[in-house]
This record gives C-alpha cells, sequence and structure tokens, in this order.
C-alpha cells in the first residue's frame, strides 16, 4: 500500500503538469507539417538524366516501375563520321499504389534521374490515379529540396574530389636517342 | 392547476438535466483527457474547439444499423440498454439541487437514488447475458462481481453519513451538513466514491469492458442506438455519483459566500472531473485487486467509519 499511494499521486501530477502545458497536436490540414530534413514523399524524375538503363526497374523490390523506349540514330556529326544511337524515353510510370518508398530506384540511378521530395499530398479517389507518368513525376522536380549540407569534418564527396584534382601532366616527351 | 404546472416544469427541467448534463461531461471528458495527453481533442464539430463533437456522434450513432445478433435473446438485448440508462433519469429527479430545487423531494432519497442507480447496473448484466457472445458474457459477470462487491461500501459509505444527519432525506442531508464533516466524514466519502466509480466501471476499474482482454465486455454485440445508450448511462452515471458525492460529503449548495444551486452544480462538476482524472492517470485494477480492494480495503473502512460515526453522533447528542 504504501508504495501504491505515490504512485497514484506522481500519475495525477504528471497528467496536471500535461494539462496545464501546450498540447503538441499539429494540426495538420491547417497548418503544415514540419517536415524533417530527406523526407520521403513522392519520387521525381528529371528526364534529362535518364538514360534508360533500366536499373530502377530492375532493382524495385515491387516492380512499380514500367519503362518503355526506343532508340534512335542520330545523324553523323562529321563528315564520313559514324552514325549514333541513343534511348530515347517513352514512358517512365511509377506506380504509387504499389511503391513501398524503400527508395531503392532512387539508390542505384547511376545518373541522378530520380529524387525524393517531400510533398506527400497526392492521394487519389481512384487507385488508378496513383499511376504517375513521366510528365507527373517530372513536375515534383521543382519540389526537390537541395541536397543536406555535408558535415563539417566529412570527406569531400568523390564528385567534388575528381573535379578539384589538378590536371594529369601532359606525357614526357620522349627521351632523344 | 399551479400544481400540475409546478409538476410540469420539474418534469421538463429534470429530462433537461438528463440530455444535457452527461453530454457536457462527456464533451469535457473528450477536452479534459485530450489535454492531459498532450492532444488537442475534437476541433471541428459545431466549429468552437469541437464543441457539437457529441451531437455529430449521436447522429452518427442514429444512421447507423442496429444489429441484434441471431443466437442473442432478442427481447432482453433490445431492453437492455433502456434498463441501463433510464434508472439515472429517475436518480436524478430525485437529486436536489438546493433546497426546493428538486425534480422531486423524497422523505427516503438516498435509499431511492441507491436503488435507482443500482437497477442501471442490471443493464449491463442483462445485456452480458443476452448476446450470446463467450466476451460479453464474461464481462456481464465480471460486472455482477463487481456490483456485487462495490455496492456494499457504497451503501456503507452513505449509511454513514445518513446516520450523521439523522434523517434519509437527500435535502435534509445537504442542510445538516457542516464542514467539519469533510474531516469526519471522509473514510466513507473515500468509499462511497471509489465505490460509485467502480459500479460505473470506468477506469480503472474497468474490467467489465477491458478492452484488450474481452472486446468491450457486455456491449461487445451492440450497434447504433442502443450502443449509444450504454455509453451515455455512463456518463448520466457520472452526473449521478458526482452529484450524490457532492449533497452527501461535500455540502452540496452550501459554500463560502451565499448558499445556492450553483455551488451544487460546480462540485458536481469538479467531482466529475475528478473521475475523467482518475480515468487518465491511473491503469487498471486486475480483476483479483479488484475484490482485494473492495473486501480488504474498502468494506473494513466503511465498517470502521459507520462505527466511528455511531460513537460521535451519539457523543453529540448526548
Amino acid at each position: 500500500m504504501s508504495s501504491i499511494v505515490p504512485g497514484l499521486l506522481k500519475g495525477m501530477a504528471v497528467t496536471a503538469k500535461t494539462l496545464a502545458h501546450r498540447s503538441h497536436t499539429g494540426e495538420y490540414p491547417d497548418v503544415a507539417p514540419d517536415l524533417p530534413p530527406r523526407s520521403r514523399g513522392v519520387i521525381a524524375l528529371l528526364e534529362e538524366n535518364c538514360t534508360v538503363c533500366m536499373l530502377c526497374a530492375r532493382e524495385c523490390p515491387d516492380w512499380c516501375i514500367y519503362i518503355d523506349s526506343h532508340k534512335e540514330t542520330l545523324p553523323a556529326t562529321a563528315e564520313g563520321g559514324r552514325e549514333r544511337t541513343r534511348n530515347v524515353l517513352e514512358r517512365f510510370d511509377i506506380d504509387f499504389s504499389l511503391c513501398m518508398y524503400c527508395g531503392i530506384c532512387i539508390e542505384v540511378c547511376p545518373f541522378d534521374a530520380l529524387h525524393w521530395s517531400p510533398e506527400f499530398e497526392y492521394a487519389e479517389l481512384d487507385i488508378r490515379d496513383l499511376m504517375h507518368d513521366k510528365d507527373r513525376l517530372g513536375a515534383w522536380m521543382p519540389t526537390v529540396p537541395p541536397p543536406v549540407a555535408a558535415d563539417a569534418c566529412a570527406a569531400t564527396p568523390k564528385e567534388v574530389a575528381a573535379a578539384q584534382q589538378p590536371p594529369r601532366r601532359p606525357a614526357a616527351p620522349p627521351a632523344p636517342a | 392547476m399551479p400544481e400540475v404546472l409546478d409538476t410540469v416544469v420539474r418534469v421538463v427541467a429534470v429530462l433537461a438535466a438528463f440530455l444535457v448534463l452527461p453530454l457536457v461531461v462527456g464533451q469535457a471528458e473528450h477536452k479534459v483527457m485530450a489535454h492531459m495527453q498532450g492532444r488537442l481533442g475534437p476541433m471541428y464539430a459545431g466549429g468552437f474547439h469541437g464543441w457539437a463533437q457529441l451531437v455529430a456522434d449521436g447522429v452518427k450513432f442514429v444512421q447507423k444499423e442496429d444489429v441484434t445478433p441471431a443466437a442473442a435473446d432478442g427481447r432482453v438485448f433490445r431492453l437492455a440498454p433502456g434498463v441501463a440508462l433510464v434508472p439515472y433519469l429517475v436518480a436524478m429527479a430525485a437529486i436536489p439541487l438546493a433546497p426546493g430545487v428538486v425534480g422531486a423531494d423524497l422523505d427516503a432519497g438516498l435509499l431511492f437514488v441507491l436503488a435507482a442507480s443500482a437497477v442501471a447496473v442490471l443493464g449491463t448484466l442483462m445485456a452480458g447475458w443476452s448476446s450470446a457472445n463467450k466476451y460479453a458474457l464474461l464481462g456481464g459477470l465480471r460486472t455482477a462481481a463487481q456490483l456485487l462487491s462495490y455496492e456494499l461500501p457504497v451503501v456503507l459509505g452513505a449509511s454513514s453519513v445518513a446516520m450523521a444527519a439523522g434523517t434519509l432525506s437527500l435535502t435534509g442531508i445537504g442542510e445538516a451538513w457542516r464542514p467539519w464533516w469533510l474531516v469526519w466524514q471522509l473514510p466513507a466519502l473515500v468509499c462511497f466514491f471509489v465505490g460509485g466509480v467502480a459500479e460505473l466501471a470506468r477506469p480503472p476499474f474497468d474490467m467489465p469492458v477491458a478492452d484488450s482482454e474481452i472486446v468491450f465486455g457486455p456491449y461487445t454485440e451492440y450497434t447504433g442506438l442502443r450502443f449509444a445508450f450504454f455509453l451515455l448511462s455512463e456518463y448520466a452515471g457520472i452526473v449521478v455519483l458526482a452529484a450524490m458525492t457532492t449533497v452527501l460529503f461535500l455540502g452540496g449548495w452550501h459554500g463560502p459566500g451565499p448558499d445556492g444551486a450553483w455551488w451544487m452544480l460546480l462540485k458536481t462538476a469538479l467531482v466529475s472531473v475528478l473521475v475523467i482524472w482518475v480515468r487518465v492517470a491511473w491503469p487498471r485494477l486486475r480483476e483479483d485487486q479488484l475484490q482485494t480492494l473492495a473486501w480488504k480495503v474498502l468494506v473494513p473502512l466503511a465498517l470502521v467509519q459507520l462505527v466511528l460515526t455511531a460513537v460521535v453522533a451519539v457523543g453529540i447528542a448526548s
């Protein structure tokens, strides 16, 4: 009994103290939520960067990325040069009714064509409308935040380090015979 | 003719109190509980801080399908919510807000109110038995066990104060009350209040409806308006319990400054908030702890109080 009563009183004190403080509720539809950095809302597509390598579609655990493309032949740029072919993206759909927001597609993309956007208000009344085509995915691109700055003591990112390297010295001229 | 008019006014007033006060307590529970948990509670219904939430809930309940399970004992099943709710209306009629401000001033008002509110528990028993559902049956049996255990401290606590006042009339008890009774009758107050909360199956005594064990106990099979009646009866029960605690132990309409019905309303509201507060702060008792508390703590305490009351009352009289 002696240990019960202080516990009961403490419970009442805690709840009374909470009552006296402001509540923590974020009134969501009226007040925009304060999302943490790198929130996973929706996947944005930067179409120019896509080379139709299909890595994202193949790595997707639930196969919710649909890609169609065709090859185009570009005429030779110089006289007597070789014709070049390039992939042209026809269709890039992500079915957000299947997507589990694992972010693997974004991780594997070698050309930074896919990005996380924190926008999350794209619920639909019809599940079929959750299939976002490449225009809609592209429209999310302006909402992608700039990458979070690296930590103060972090190693220089690979890309930056490569750009900052001094140019390779020209090969030494062959020694005179 | 004035007598008829007087009766009509009283009946309408009691009915209005019965329809309004439980909803006020319910809304207070929504908001107080929310803020005690760092939430806001209902904010939309009615526009201002969700004041119309329970009205909206009521409208929702009316629209729901009224299901009677095929295996249920139909008539008992359908009657149970009424049995749970109406006794509190009857009880409210006999509780005075001030001398003269009462639905019906009965000579044995204390007995009447206690009897009426004990009938309400029968509604829960009927629901538990007639639902033909094992959870409902378990809940009903727990209700029965709880009723048996806690009716005793309630009645003993109330009889102590009745003995002190020398009357069973609620108005009489309220008039006889003196501030030092707060100390003299404190054990009786504890017994009455704790027993009352337990009889309502309110947390921390909500074993009969323990949702993590037996779904919703006796109310498991209920839907729609009948379910709403059970919920409403719980809040009407809180109002009756709080009002009775106020009249018997907290001096009813007496208070610092001028006496009046508003003291009664204020104290009733405070006791109701205490009932809500206890729900938020304390965990549920286990079934054996529940019985232990009743038989090993409250009943002896109430008996000691009864002796104390008798000795002091005789001492005053002689």
